[in-house]
């Protein structure tokens, strides 16, 4: 104490040198005790957060990886390998069955193509920096006609039947059809509900409730098991186009209540000044009002689409294999009976994977338009 | 020149100016609408009868009536043997869905509401560990989830006949097998009504005092221990009252007999995976919103209700959580219809709920899908049109009056 005091005296005035901060409040010590000890619920919360991570991490750690077998035939090879590890043998043995299903194997690399493609036309939709843009946009307006072209076949490509399409492939076709169609339909809905004409709000409105009010599952079996019913006597109609329009129908109700959300927030300011400027509705709506709507509703748009994307996973209900039902069908194999949790954590992986990155870019687009009064 | 044109074409000039009039266009526009969407409603209906016909079925909801002639292996309200008739299957049905949507909620908001302040602290282990549960959790569907519940419970439990033979297992009271998990019941004698009377009036007498409390506060600024009454009225006074007639209650223990267990109350596999998927699945989903909600609140109200000298506790209670309750209340409940809603891939487990029976077995029995689906989605649209109805009877309550 004497010592700075002493030391502390010899600098002239302005002279004195910056002191390193007392150690106790810097350094990974300090840290530690700031952020995870700092008041007694803290200390509480910290010890039950390391508990909990004591019982998942190192239990998941040795069933997943240390004990896991990679490479066996048949479930009863994996035991004899390990008794109590997970069996990811299943999922080397399904890995293509998975991602193409029935699809004939000379033909796999339409979809492959498709699957390409498909970034390519993502491109110039998901950023602005994407070389030649506004040609792009061209291509990615006839993409979902193209990729159809090459899924199905027809003129100067074998065809496929629809019934052969499964797994992955059957996932990204109807989470992609529903995400491209459903979009135009919801904006047409939403202006549809807040529009003037009473006839159409209501019709919009009675649609849009409908279609929120039932699950998904309902419209799908009516979709299976009805629709016949309401076309021409003799009509065939083939199931995954049924099942392709019953999702998009549904997903367009919700993209519209978000869309409508995003119109109620524009001031009426708004519409007067286009009003003023003598654009007519649609102009207005064009060029004024859906810019801003529609930028307001992006984070509830994306939100929609994931929760379409996984709501693909219901058509096994109704018969289809996607990527789910092809793994589910798998355990009932007798040389794999009894992998539930494997098959499930491989289905749950390829999810997260894909509905993190679409979250993700959603909140890269939020900052991204967040233009303004951001504190 | 003028009066040429108008002379020779005014029926033309007339709907031309009615286009170019814009209430008059909006009229024509309507009346086109509505004649191509009833022109079509009216083909599909057509096509309904003839198709119909040409198939010898009419529309009609006898076989409501009929003997069902199946069996629904979960049906805890009310008898059903497979000579009742298909309507009651559907009241089964119907009751089996809304048992596993309440569960749900309760599940699922608790755990919402624990997650989403979790994610909140400012404790950085536990904000990880909550942000992380919440991202694996809503970026995987929510069938995946009840698929793997189900096929974990039934292939990755123990058989009930593994216990045979295991130490100790006379004095253990709860089984968790893969055929459900045995937990003891008890079973009440007749006397026990007077504590459930104890409970509804425990209730109605908490309510009625937190009324009192918030009047009394309002007036006089004086503040009453609401939530210690509560917890005495609510739970003390069933309490009292069941050990003051006698403990009316004898507990059935299950018990290994056979292949099962005997005794007791085994929530079953199906039930298990579809009401803990369904909440974990809405939960996360209740934390962010959670989160949002309090986030909402900005922190100038904190600052000053500290600055009015409100405590922290009382600030939460007086300030915060009215406000973020404002923000949170309406995306809860659309939350909680969700999940009412996802309660229908009960099919894919085989619990027999609505969408199971009536849109299920019923329907594949009779043929009669016209009416089997046209009741399952009425019943479906009614509760969601009561939620919503709730929802905006909310929303106008809360609104904040403006000037």
């Amino acid at each position: 104490m004497t010592d700075t005091s002493m030391s502390s005296g010899s600098y002239p005035p302005g002279q004195h040198p910056d002191f390193p901060p007392p150690k106790n409040l810097v350094g990974p010590m300090a840290w530690i005790r700031e952020n995870l000890f700092g008041s007694v619920t803290d200390t509480i919360l910290t010890l039950l957060a390391i508990y909990i991570l004591y019982l998942i991490i190192p239990n998941m750690l040795e069933w997943a990886v240390i004990d896991a077998v990679v490479d066996a035939a048949s479930r009863q090879e994996c035991r004899e390998i390990s008794e109590s590890g997970a069996c990811w043998a299943l999922i080397t043995a399904q890995f293509t069955k998975s991602i193409y299903a029935f699809y004939p194997p000379d033909e796999r690399w339409r979809p492959n193509l498709a699957f390409i493609l498909m970034f390519v036309a993502l491109g110039p939709i998901l950023f602005d920096k994407f070389p030649a843009r506004s040609k792009m946009f061209f291509f990615s307006i006839a993409y979902p006609f193209i990729a159809g072209w090459l899924l199905v076949g027809g003129i100067g490509l074998e065809s496929v039947e629809t019934t052969q399409f499964g797994g992955v492939l059957l996932t990204i076709v109807i989470g992609v059809v529903g995400i491209a169609f459903s979009l135009p339909i919801g904006i047409l809905l939403a202006l549809g509900r807040a529009s003037k004409l009473p006839a159409m709000r209501t019709l919009c409105t009675v649609f849009i409730e409908f279609i929120r009010g039932v699950p998904l599952i309902t419209l799908l079996f009516v979709a299976s098991t009805m629709l016949n019913y309401f076309l021409p006597p003799g009509t065939q109609f083939d199931l995954l186009l049924r099942v392709l329009i019953m999702v998009t129908l549904f997903a367009s109700g919700y993209v519209a209540e978000v869309i409508r959300g995003g119109l109620q927030s524009m001031p009426k300011g708004q519409y007067e000044a286009a009003d003023a400027m003598g654009l007519n509705y649609w102009q207005s709506m064009r060029l004024i009002i859906l810019p801003q709507a529609l930028k307001v509703s992006i984070p509830g748009i994306v939100n929609t689409f994931i929760g379409l994307y996984k709501d693909t996973t219901l058509v096994i209900i109704i018969g289809l294999f996607d990527v789910l039902g092809i793994m589910k069908s798998s355990l009932s194999d007798p040389e794999w009976n009894g992998l539930a949790a494997e098959a499930y954590i491989y289905t749950a992986v390829f999810f997260f994977i894909s509905c993190f990155a679409m979250s993700r870019y959603s909140i890269y687009l939020e900052n991204k338009l967040h233009t303004g009064h951001k504190r | 020149m003028a009066t040429i044109e108008t002379s020779s074409g005014s029926s033309q000039n007339a709907l031309l100016r009615a286009w170019n009039n814009k209430e008059s266009r909006g009229v024509i526009v309507q009346i086109v609408t509505m004649a191509l969407v009833f022109g079509l409603g009216a083909y599909l209906v057509r096509n309904a009868v003839v198709n119909l016909d040409a198939l010898g079925k009419g529309i009609s909801f006898d076989f409501l009536s009929d003997t069902a002639s199946y069996d629904i292996g979960f049906s805890p309200f009310i008898e059903f043997t497979s000579r009742d008739s298909h309507f009651r299957a559907g009241l089964v049905g119907l009751l089996n869905t809304l048992l596993v949507a309440v569960c749900g909620v309760i599940l699922a908001t608790v755990v919402g509401f624990i997650v989403g302040v979790l994610r909140l602290s400012k404790n950085l282990l536990m904000n990880r560990i909550s942000y992380c549960y919440v991202e694996l959790i809503r970026n995987v569907p929510v069938l995946l989830w009840i698929l793997l519940v189900h096929g974990f419970i039934i292939s990755n439990l123990p058989q009930p006949r593994d216990f045979r033979g295991v130490e100790g297992v006379e004095n253990s009271i709860f089984f968790l097998t893969n055929r459900g998990f045995y937990v003891p019941s008890p079973e009440f004698q007749p006397l026990a009504w007077a504590a459930a009377i104890a409970f509804i009036i425990g209730v109605v007498g908490a309510i009625v005092y937190a009324k009192r409390a918030k009047k009394i506060q309002e007036d006089t600024g004086k503040i009453s221990p609401v939530l210690l009454v509560s917890i005495g009225l609510v739970i003390g006074l069933p309490i009292v009252v069941f050990i003051v007639t006698g403990l009316p209650w004898e507990w059935s223990y299950p018990e290994l007999k056979g292949f099962n267990f005997q005794g007791g109350a085994a929530l079953k596999p199906e039930f298990l995976a579809l009401w803990l998927a369904l909440s974990l699945y809405t939960s996360s989903f209740i934390a962010e919103i959670v989160r949002a909600g309090i986030q909402a609140v900005s922190h100038g109200q904190t600052e000053a209700a500290h600055a009015l000298g409100l405590r922290n506790n009382r600030t939460l209670q007086l300030v915060v959580i009215p406000q973020a309750l404002r923000v949170i209340i309406p995306p809860l409940t659309s939350q909680y219809l969700n999940l009412t809603k996802n309660s229908s891939l009960a099919i894919a487990v085989g619990y027999y709920d609505l969408v199971a029976t009536l849109g299920g077995i019923t329907m594949n029995q009779t043929g009669r899908e016209m009416e089997c689906m046209s009741i399952v989605l009425l019943i479906y649209l009614v509760i969601s049109l009561l939620i919503s109805a709730f929802m905006n009877w909310y929303n106008q309550r809360i609104k904040l009056v403006e000037r």
